[in-house]
C-alpha cells in the first residue's frame, strides 16, 4: 500500500548516509548496488570496444586503427564483457539483492565476505583497466599459448592478474550463496518451495566454486611461463601448447553456464509472474539447472575439435555436448507451456522474457550445429561461432538481465520506470540485436574467420548490415540508462507488489528495510501460488 | 558494395557432405524456431490479460509432455552427432594414395612444399580429382589451415605434426585463411588454393627452376648432419638402421611399442631420448636448433624413401 | 518489532537466528572452500600426470635427485602438526584455555619447521642449478627440457603448498592471540574448528605431493 509516509519510512537506502556507509556496508542489498554500478561501467567499456570494432569492420581494409590496435580491441572487448560484466552480472546484482529475501533471510551467510567479493572484482577490474589504458592486451580473451606466453608484446600479465583476482570474487560469491541456501532458509521454505531463481543461482554457484579455481591455476601457470620462462606450455622444452587449451576450457566452458543459468532463473520468475501461473514442470526446471551445471563440466573438449585433440576424444565430447542441450530445451518448452491458458501481461519485463526465449532458442539451436563434428570443423573460429555465443550472451543473458532489472526496479528503488519508453527500448534492442548478429551466421558459414582486422571484399555487405544493427542496438541500450536515472527522482512511487507477484521479496516495502523482514516469515505455501496475492496487481502503463 | 555471396562454393568431396548435414540441422532449427515463436505469439495473444483479477487455473506439469519433448530432441541430437562424427572420422583418415604436401606455418605466412621439391609461399597448386594430404607444423605459434570451399580446417601447432586431407572436385581458385589468431598480421596470413586440371598441374610442376625432390634434400641433410655415421644401412652402427623403419612398429626399451610415423621420426630427431629403441643406448644427440622444421620434413621424406609402408609419398601427379 | 531483530552479540552475527546455525554455516563454508582448493591444486596435478606419462624416464631421474629422507622427515613433521591441531580442537571442546594455546603454538612451530626445511631444500635446488630458467642445468639427462618440466611443476606445486602453509601459519597466529584471551570455549570454538579443517587439508595435499614428487620409480634405484 502506498502511504504518504513512505518516503520517511526507514529503508536500506536512507538508513545511513555517506560514502563510508556504502564502502563498508555489510548489507547485501547495498552490495548488490555497488556491483550494479561497477558492472555497468564495464558494460559500457566493453561496448565502446565493440563499437570501434564494428566501425572498423565497415570496410574490408579497415583504416580507423592499426592491426595491432584492432587485435587489442577484440581482446579487451572479450575480457571486459566476460570477466568484468557477464560473470558477475545477474548473481552479484540481482542475486545478491534478492536471494536472501527470497528465502526469508536477513542477509547472506557471510556478509563481510560478500563485501570482500565486491572489492576483489573492483581490484581485478582495476588491473584490467590499467592494462587497457597502458597499451592494451592482444592475445584474444582465450590467451592461447605460446602466443600469450612467448610472442605477445602486450600487457598479458596485468590482464591475467586482473582476471585471477576477479575469479576469487566469483568463487566467494558462489560459496556464500551455497551456504546461504543450505543453512538460512526460513521455516517452511523447503527446497521445492524455493523460487526457481534461487535454484538457478544455486546451480551457478556450484559451477563458480568448482570451475573457477582451475582457471586460477591455469593463470598461475601462464604467469609463471611468461615471467620465469619455465616451459610448461613451450614445445621447445617438451611442453604442450594444447594442454593450456584443455586447462583453459575446463573452466571457460562451464563459465558460459555461469553466464546463462542465472538468466534462466530470471526468466522463470518473469514468465510465472506475467502469466500469473506457476512454471509448468517446476521440479524439472529446478533439476535442469543442476543438470546443466553438472553436464557443463563434461564437454570442454568441444572447443578443441580441430586442435590436434584425438579423434576419439572429439567424438566423446561431441556426444556429451548434445546431452547438455537437452535440459536447456526442457526449460524453453516449460516456459512456453506456462503461457498456455495463463493471464499474459505485456509489461516490459515480459517483453524481455519473450525476447529471451526467442533469441536463446535460436542461439541454443545453433549450438547443435557447432556440437556436430562435421559442421564444427568448417565453422569453428569463424563468425558462425561469434554469432552463436552472442545470441546466447546478448540475446539471452543481457535481455534477461534487463528484464530482471525492470522487474525488480520498483523493489530496489521504490520507483517505477516509465513503461512506454521501456517497452520501446526493449523492441529497439530486439531489432538491433538481430540485425547485428544474424548476418554473422551467414558470414561464418561463408568462411569469414574470427579476429580478422581486414577481410576479402565479398564479405563487406554483410559486415555493413551487422554494423548498422549494432548502431541501433547501442541506442537501445542507451535509453534505459537515461530513464532509470530519471526514475530515481521522477518515477512514480512504487507499491510493495506492483506486479502481483508471489515470492517473499514482494512482501516487504519498496524499498525494503535494512534487515529485510521485521519478523522472519514462516512459509506455508508452494512457490508461485497466486491465490495468495489476488488483488495486489497495480495497473501498469 | 559488390557481390553478396550467401553460401560458399563446394569444391571438395567433403563439401556436399557437410552441406547436407547443415541442411538437416537448418531444417530442425527452423522447425523448432517456428514452433516456439508461433506458440509464444499465439499464447500471448489468445491468453492476454483481460482483467486484473484474473487467476488462471493451475497446471503444475505433465509427465507425458515432458517425456515427449525430451525424447524427441534427444533422438534428433543423436542423429546430428552420428552424422557429424561420421564425416569427422572420414576427415581423419586420408587415403593411402593421397598426394603429400608439407606445410610449415610461421608468423605470418604459409610455406608449402611439394614432394618433387617445388616450394610455394601462400599458394598451393593441386590437381583436380586427387586426394591431397597435408602434413603441417608451425615454427612459432598456433595457426590453422582453413579452406572454406573444401569445408576443412586443422590447427597447425608448434612442436608436433598435424594432418588434414581433401579431394578437390572443382577447378578454380579458393581462399586459404589462417583460422587461429596468431598475432598482428593474423588477418593477413591468407592465400589461395589453385585446383588445376591434371594436365595443367603436370605442366606447372615441371615449370620453373628444377630443384631436387624433398627426399633428395633430405638425403643431403642426412649426410651433412652426419646421421649416416651411426645409422648405417647394414645395422653395423651404434644406432638402428633406418631402412624400412617408416610405418613399422618399433619396440622400445620400456617394453612399449610405437608406430614409426612422421611424428615419431620428428621426435626422434628433435628429442631422441623420449623413446629409445629396445637394445640400444641413449647416445643420440638432439638436433633441435641445428635443423629447421622444413629440414625435419625433408629428412622425414628421405627416411620414408628408404622403404617401409607401401604407397608412401607418391612422386609426380601422373 | 525491534525486539525480534537480534542485536550483534559477541558471538552471534545478526544474519543468523541461532549459534548452531552460525556454526553450521561456518563449517559448511570452510568445506566448500576446501573443495575449491582441491580444484585449484587439481590443475597442477593434471599437468604433472600428463607430463609424467610422456617423459617417464626424465621424471624418474629428476625425482631421484630430490632428497627422499628430508621429504619423509618433513612429512612426519606435518602429520605431527595435524595431530597437535586436532588436540587443540579437543582442548577447545573441553574449554581448556592453556591447552588450546599450547597445542596451537606447537602446531605453529611444527609448521614453521616444515617451512624451514622446505627453504633449505629449495636452496639446495638453487645451488645445484635445478631452478627452471636460464641457469637451469641438470646432469644425467641429454635433454634438459623434460627435466626442467619436472622441476617447473615441482616448484609450482610445492610453492603453492608452501604459500598455503604460510597463510595457515598466519591464521594460527590469529587463533593463538584469541585463544590466549580466553575467547574459545565449548560453546564457541568455531574458528578453531574451521582453521583445523584448513590445516588438515594443507596436510593432505602434502601427503599426495610427497609420493608423486619424491617417490617415483625409486625401486628402480637410479
Amino acid at each position: 500500500m502506498i502511504t504518504a509516509a513512505v518516503t520517511e519510512r526507514e529503508n536500506y537506502l536512507n538508513v545511513s548516509h555517506g560514502l563510508k556507509s556504502w564502502l563498508l556496508t555489510k548489507d547485501h542489498k547495498r552490495i548488490g548496488l555497488l556491483y550494479l554500478f561497477t558492472i555497468t561501467l564495464f558494460f559500457f567499456l566493453g561496448g565502446a570496444f565493440a563499437t570501434l570494432i564494428r566501425i572498423e569492420l565497415l570496410t574490408p581494409q579497415g583504416g580507423l586503427v592499426s592491426s595491432e590496435t584492432y587485435n587489442k580491441l577484440f581482446t579487451m572487448h572479450g575480457v571486459a564483457m566476460i570477466f568484468f560484466f557477464l560473470i558477475p552480472s545477474i548473481p552479484a546484482t540481482l542475486g545478491n539483492f534478492f536471494l536472501p529475501m527470497m528465502i526469508g533471510a536477513r542477509d547472506l551467510a557471510f556478509p563481510r565476505i560478500n563485501l570482500l567479493s565486491w572489492y576483489l572484482l573492483v581490484i581485478g577490474g582495476l588491473f584490467g583497466l590499467f592494462a587497457m589504458l597502458a597499451g592494451g592486451v592482444d592475445t584474444g580473451w582465450t590467451f592461447y599459448t605460446p602466443y600469450s606466453t612467448t610472442y605477445s608484446n602486450s600487457w598479458v600479465i596485468a590482464t591475467a592478474l586482473g582476471i585471477f583476482v576477479a575469479g576469487f570474487s566469483s568463487i566467494l560469491t558462489g560459496l556464500n550463496f551455497i551456504v546461504t541456501v543450505h543453512r538460512m532458509r526460513a521455516p517452511g521454505m523447503t527446497w521445492f518451495r524455493l523460487p526457481l531463481f534461487v535454484w538457478a543461482n544455486y546451480a551457478t554457484s556450484l559451477i563458480q566454486v568448482l570451475g573457477t579455481p582451475v582457471l586460477a591455476v591455469t593463470i598461475v601457470l601462464l604467469f609463471s611461463e611468461r615471467v620465469f620462462h619455465i616451459g610448461i606450455f613451450d614445445p621447445a622444452l617438451g611442453g604442450d601448447p594444447v594442454l593450456f587449451q584443455h586447462l583453459f576450457w575446463f573452466y571457460s566452458h562451464p563459465a558460459v553456464y555461469i553466464m546463462v543459468l542465472p538468466a534462466m532463473g530470471v526468466l522463470s520468475e518473469l514468465v510465472s509472474t506475467f502469466s500469473r501461473k506457476p512454471i509448468f514442470g517446476y521440479k524439472l526446471v529446478a533439476f535442469s539447472s543442476v543438470a546443466i551445471a553438472v553436464l557443463g563440466f563434461l564437454v570442454w573438449g568441444h572447443h578443441l575439435f580441430v586442435s590436434t585433440q584425438s579423434v576419439y576424444a572429439g567424438m566423446v565430447f561431441s556426444f556429451l555436448s548434445y546431452f547438455v542441450a537437452i535440459p536447456s530445451a526442457i526449460k524453453v518448452f516449460n516456459w512456453t507451456a506456462t503461457l498456455y491458458k495463463g493471464s499474459i501481461s505485456y509489461a516490459t519485463p515480459m517483453l524481455y522474457a519473450f525476447g529471451f526465449i526467442g533469441l536463446f532458442t535460436i542461439g541454443g539451436l545453433t549450438g547443435l550445429f557447432v556440437a556436430s563434428l562435421g559442421i564444427d570443423v568448417h565453422v569453428t573460429d569463424t563468425y558462425f561461432v561469434v554469432a552463436h555465443f552472442h545470441y546466447i550472451m546478448v540475446g539471452g543473458t543481457i535481455m534477461a538481465y534487463l528484464g530482471g532489472l525492470h522487474y525488480w526496479w520498483p523493489k530496489i528503488t521504490g520507483r517505477m520506470y516509465p513503461e512506454l519508453w521501456a517497452r520501446l527500448s526493449a523492441m529497439v534492442i530486439f531489432l538491433g540485436f538481430n540485425f547485428t548478429f544474424f548476418p554473422q551466421f551467414i558470414l561464418g558459414y561463408l568462411g569469414m574467420p574470427r579476429r580478422y582486422h581486414v577481410y576479402p571484399p565479398e564479405f563487406q555487405v554483410l559486415h555493413v548490415m551487422s554494423t548498422l544493427g549494432a548502431s541501433v542496438l547501442a541506442v537501445g541500450y542507451a535509453i534505459p540508462m537515461v530513464y532509470f536515472v530519471w526514475s530515481l527522482r521522477y518515477g512514480k512511487l512504487a507499491p510493495d507488489n506492483p506486479w502481483g507477484a508471489t515470492g517473499l521479496e514482494w512482501k516487504t516495502p519498496s524499498p525494503p528495510p535494512p534487515h529485510n523482514f521485521d519478523r522472519i516469515p514462516i512459509v506455508e505455501h508452494e512457490a508461485y501460488d497466486y491465490s495468495t496475492v489476488v488483488g495486489e496487481v497495480m495497473e501498469v502503463g | 558494395m559488390g557481390r553478396l555471396p550467401l553460401f560458399p562454393e563446394q569444391a571438395s568431396t567433403f563439401a556436399p557432405d557437410v552441406d547436407h548435414l547443415l541442411f538437416f540441422l537448418l531444417a530442425v532449427a527452423v522447425f523448432f524456431t517456428l514452433v516456439i515463436f508461433g506458440a509464444i505469439f499465439y499464447f500471448a495473444i489468445r491468453y492476454r490479460r483481460r482483467s486484473d483479477g484474473e487467476l488462471p487455473k493451475v497446471q503444475h506439469g505433465g509427465m507425458a509432455l515432458e517425456i515427449l519433448w525430451t525424447v524427441i530432441p534427444f533422438g534428433l541430437s543423436m542423429v546430428m552427432f552420428a552424422w557429424g562424427a561420421d564425416i569427422f572420422f572420414r576427415e581423419s583418415r586420408p587415403p593411402d594414395n593421397a598426394l603429400q604436401i608439407n606445410v610449415v606455418a610461421k608468423q605470418w605466412m604459409w610455406k608449402l612444399q611439394h614432394m618433387e621439391g617445388k616450394r610455394e609461399i601462400n599458394e598451393l597448386h593441386i590437381p583436380l580429382g586427387r586426394a591431397v594430404k597435408l602434413t603441417m607444423t608451425s615454427e612459432d605459434v598456433i595457426h590453422s589451415f582453413f579452406v572454406p570451399a573444401f569445408r576443412t580446417k586443422q590447427d597447425v601447432v608448434p612442436g608436433k605434426y598435424s594432418t588434414t586431407w581433401f579431394k578437390p572436385t572443382k577447378a578454380g581458385k579458393y581462399h586459404l585463411f589462417c583460422a587461429e589468431y596468431c598475432g598482428t598480421r593474423h588477418s593477413g596470413m591468407t592465400g589461395w588454393i589453385y585446383v588445376m586440371e591434371p594436365r595443367d598441374y603436370a605442366n606447372w610442376l615441371r615449370g620453373g627452376e628444377s630443384t631436387g625432390s624433398l627426399a633428395d634434400d633430405g638425403a643431403k641433410l642426412f649426410k651433412d648432419l652426419a646421421c649416416a655415421n651411426c645409422h648405417k644401412a647394414d645395422n653395423s652402427g651404434r644406432c638402428p638402421s633406418l631402412v624400412g623403419v617408416y610405418g613399422s612398429t618399433v619396440k622400445l626399451t620400456t617394453g612399449a611399442t610405437v608406430k614409426a610415423d612422421e611424428g615419431y621420426i620428428r621426435e626422434s630427431i628433435l628429442q631422441p631420448n623420449a623413446k629409445i629403441v629396445a637394445g640400444y643406448a641413449p647416445v643420440m644427440p638432439t638436433f633441435q636448433g641445428l635443423v629447421t622444421e622444413e629440414g625435419v620434413l625433408q629428412l622425414v621424406e628421405y627416411i620414408k624413401s628408404l622403404g617401409g609402408k607401401p604407397a608412401a609419398a607418391a612422386e609426380g601427379a601422373h | 518489532m525491534a525486539s525480534q531483530i537480534h542485536a550483534e552479540t559477541l558471538a552471534l552475527r545478526e544474519q543468523f537466528n541461532t549459534e548452531a546455525q552460525q556454526k553450521d554455516a561456518a563449517t559448511l563454508g570452510m568445506w566448500i572452500f576446501l573443495i575449491t582448493e582441491i580444484m585449484f591444486f587439481g590443475g597442477l596435478f593434471l599437468a604433472y600426470t600428463v607430463y609424467r606419462r610422456w617423459y617417464a624416464d626424465a621424471f624418474a631421474v629428476a625425482s631421484s635427485s630430490l632428497n627422499v629422507y628430508i621429504g619423509a622427515a618433513n612429512t612426519v613433521v606435518l602429520l605431527s602438526s595435524s595431530l597437535t591441531m586436532v588436540l587443540a580442537v579437543r582442548a577447545a571442546q573441553l574449554g581448556k584455555r592453556k591447552a588450546i594455546v599450547w597445542f596451537l603454538v606447537l602446531t605453529l612451530l611444527l609448521g614453521g619447521v616444515f617451512l624451514g626445511v622446505k627453504a633449505y631444500e629449495w636452496n639446495q635446488k638453487f645451488v645445484e642449478h635445478h631452478i627452471p630458467g636460464p641457469a637451469f642445468h641438470f646432469e644425467g639427462v641429454a635433454q634438459q627440457g623434460p627435466a626442467q618440466l619436472f622441476f617447473s611443476l615441482y616448484f609450482a606445486m610445492t610453492g603453492l603448498h608452501a604459500l598455503h602453509m604460510v597463510i595457515g601459519v598466519g591464521l594460527l597466529t590469529l587463533l593463538i592471540v584469541q585463544a590466549a584471551k580466553g575467547r574459545f570455549s565449548a560453546s564457541y570454538m568455531t574458528p578453531v574448528d574451521v582453521v583445523g579443517l584448513y590445516w588438515h587439508f594443507v596436510d593432505i595435499i602434502w601427503i599426495f605431493l610427497f609420493p608423486l614428487l619424491y617417490l617415483i620409480d625409486r625401486h628402480l634405484g637410479k
